[in-house]
């Protein structure tokens, strides 16, 4: 219920890596929006409505072709479908929040924002609404301006791959996936999913490799016996993990 | 896409319409978790396991579908994550790309 400044400006800070990785797909966004027949107007609120980044990319893909309007919107959902698991998931972790701020919260639940949040959860550290919104706002605003700015100015960064900027999104998941190797069956459940999502990229196509891989890996979660650490470094720790190094 | 209904454009006819399936989508696994009286332990077993899952699928195909130079920030990244803090795992994965693809990987 409460509001604490101190944790919305924590969760500000925890955005920093999610705004300077995704403000070249904000920006990309705007640029092919425009491209693609939508108003400077169209494209902003797309941005601010939707909120999601590969569904807008399908979307404004879309609107390209003479395509009816139920199936780019069939599409949005299709792309969007795995945050179905993500809120059943970090919903469970909520306690902290009321209905409507639940309510709130579950619009800004993109793929960065439910990682970050299960990690807090996993240091067992409280998700509260402050905490989740200073992270929220920080990555939507500026979100939501790159897609004007590039809806206004066409592609401003030329050359992201020189900058690394486009393999960020990945390095930064990949450090938030070593934050949970904790867990019951990490190991199982990461090479499945690898297994699974590096398959379905191939065989279905992007964005099913998220939900097909993630679908692999909780399988194995679920048939494995549960409450067998197979982590054999670390004694099973009570409560979240020790840093290395502490 | 062209035409209007109730005065407003078919594209933000869509827009509103795919923000109302993506809001339905983020809500709707929390919605239908909660009408549980307890969760069972096989349901709450996958749902641990929902963010090791999905995060590597985020991380895998890139990871493998790309050059050298992505191949071994990776595994930098990896050997970094055993040992420091999620900002610097970061600026080092950071460095290490921009480097790698300097040096013609």
């Amino acid at each position: 219920m409460t509001f604490d400044r101190r944790e919305f400006l924590a969760g500000m800070r925890a955005s920093l890596p999610v705004v300077v990785s995704a403000a070249p797909f904000g920006m990309l966004f705007g640029a092919l929006a425009v491209d693609n027949g939508l108003s400077v107007g169209e494209a902003v609120a797309m941005s601010a409505a939707v909120y999601g980044g590969a569904s807008q990319m399908v979307g404004i893909e879309l609107f390209g072709h003479d395509i009816a309007p139920w199936m780019i919107v069939f599409s949005i959902f299709a792309v969007n479908f795995r945050h179905v698991l993500y809120s059943a998931s970090i919903g469970r972790h909520m306690q902290l929040m009321n209905g409507w701020q639940k309510a709130v919260a579950f619009f800004f639940l993109t793929d960065p924002q439910y990682a970050a949040s299960e990690t807090r959860v996993e240091r067992g550290q409280p998700l509260g609404f402050g905490w989740y919104m200073g992270l929220a706002l920080a990555i939507y605003v500026p979100w939501v301006l790159e897609s004007w700015i590039g809806a206004l100015f066409g592609r401003l960064i030329t050359d992201p791959e020189a900058l690394g900027i486009d393999f960020l999104l990945p390095i930064y998941f990949l450090a938030l996936l070593l934050e949970f190797r904790g867990r019951n069956h990490w190991l199982p459940v990461v090479i499945a999913s690898a297994i699974g999502s590096v398959a379905a990229i191939h065989l279905v196509g992007s964005p099913w490799h998220v939900s097909l891989g993630a679908l692999c890996g909780i399988a194995v979660a679920v048939l494995l016996p549960p409450k067998a650490p197979l982590d054999l470094d670390e004694p099973i720790p009570a409560e979240g993990h020790m840093e290395a190094g502490e | 896409m062209s035409g209007e209904f109730l005065g407003i454009s078919a594209i933000y006819w869509i827009i509103i319409a795919g923000a109302l399936v993506t809001y339905a989508a983020r809500f709707g696994g929390h919605l239908v978790l909660s009408r549980f009286d307890s969760i069972p332990p096989r349901v709450d077993a996958a749902l641990n396991a929902v963010p090791a899952a999905v995060i590597t699928t985020l991380v895998a195909p890139a990871a493998v579908s790309n050059g050298l130079a992505e191949g071994i920030t990776i595994l930098i990244v990896l050997a970094a994550g055993l040992r420091f803090p999620l900002m610097a795992i970061f600026g080092i994965g950071w460095v290490a790309i921009v480097a790698l693809r300097a040096a013609g990987l």
